[in-house]
């Protein structure tokens, strides 16, 4: 009873956030907000005990996001672009892919059913043998580091491919401008 | 020197502190509650990122320079995948941790854990400062007013 209140004011509050970020053309308010909708996505995560993810959300979705989403518009400009066209196409876009993904949700399990796929298949396994093989108290810790440890390399390795993209693309032209003026001088 | 944001200055000091403390706790106990390397990484980051915001970019590059960042961010997956070719010359397979102590598998086990949630770590910290030294890094277009 009380979960279901919980959800409702909480997916209430993000589709109320959602809207005023759509409404609002002040985009330092629009970075505000958005880590407001990841904080509550972060609290959703939590009444779904899944506490290392909402961990990650608040942690990089409200915190470093936007820091970095301040820092972008500190390098263009504080105000959106009037668009030009009318918003009826993408409207109607949006209504169709909406349907299509509730459409979808209409196959799935109940939520919480023992039945469901993701609780029969390898997952009992691997919380039947991680106090075995392990010994940690964190499953997901185990599963992550341990039991698919070579996804979480992979991952580590997506993380660093990022930093370095992001090291060409900004570092590298702000070098080259200094070259420039250099050169000038 | 800046001598506005006076609050700012003085609470930033007494939370940088405790958010590194934090970040090492998620970051070194993370078998046993949530979080792991790669929210304590990002949760360091943040440490270094709020001393920039507000005592400016040449201090925190003072503490943390940038090119110590650009070593990190290749350091951490060295040891992660480290991690793995010893295991492999130890005569086990890729990242299989049993290798770290093959008398007792489960202490290995925890060995391994922390040692790859540590690159983790150490990784995810060095990108999301290099990140945001290279947004801050260059020069704004809009004034402080504009906002």
């Amino acid at each position: 009873m009380i979960d279901t209140v919980t959800n409702i004011i909480l997916l209430s509050m993000l589709v109320i956030t959602a809207l005023a970020i759509v409404r609002m053309d002040r985009l330092f308010a629009v970075v505000m907000l958005s880590g407001v909708f990841s904080l509550l996505s972060a609290l959703l995560f939590v009444t779904l005990d899944a506490v290392d993810v909402a961990f990650t959300e608040a942690a990089v979705g409200a915190g470093i996001s936007t820091v970095l989403l301040l820092s972008t518009i500190a390098l263009t400009k504080p105000v959106e672009k009037r668009a030009r066209h009318t918003a009826l196409v993408p409207f109607i876009v949006v209504c169709v892919t909406g349907a299509a993904l509730v459409y979808g949700t209409l196959d799935m399990p109940a939520f919480g059913d023992p039945n469901a796929p993701a609780l029969t298949h390898v997952g009992p396994e691997y919380l039947a043998r991680t106090p075995v093989d392990i010994d940690v108290p964190n499953a997901v810790t185990a599963i992550l580091g341990s039991y698919r440890g070579f996804d979480t390399l992979g991952e580590a390795a997506v993380v660093f491919t990022a930093g370095i993209g992001v090291l060409l693309l900004l570092s590298g032209l702000r070098r080259r401008r200094e070259d420039e003026e250099e050169d000038q001088a | 020197m800046i001598y506005h944001h006076l609050i700012l200055r003085v609470v930033t000091k007494v939370l940088v502190g405790t958010i590194v403390l934090f970040a090492l706790y998620v970051q070194f106990h993370g078998d046993f509650s949530p979080g792991g390397g790669f929210q304590a990484g990002v949760i360091m980051a943040v440490a270094f990122i709020i001393y920039g915001i507000v005592f400016g970019l040449r201090n925190v590059k003072r503490v943390f320079p940038e090119w110590l960042v650009h070593k990190l961010l290749a350091l951490g997956v060295l040891i992660y995948a480290g991690t793995g070719i010893y295991s492999m010359f130890m005569g086990y397979d890729f990242l299989d941790y049993d290798a770290l102590s093959p008398a007792y598998p489960t202490i290995g086990q925890h060995w391994g854990l922390l040692i790859i949630e540590f690159g983790v770590g150490v990784t995810v910290t060095g990108v999301m400062v290099a990140i945001y030294y290279a947004f801050a890094g260059r020069p704004p277009s809009i004034s402080n007013e504009d906002w």
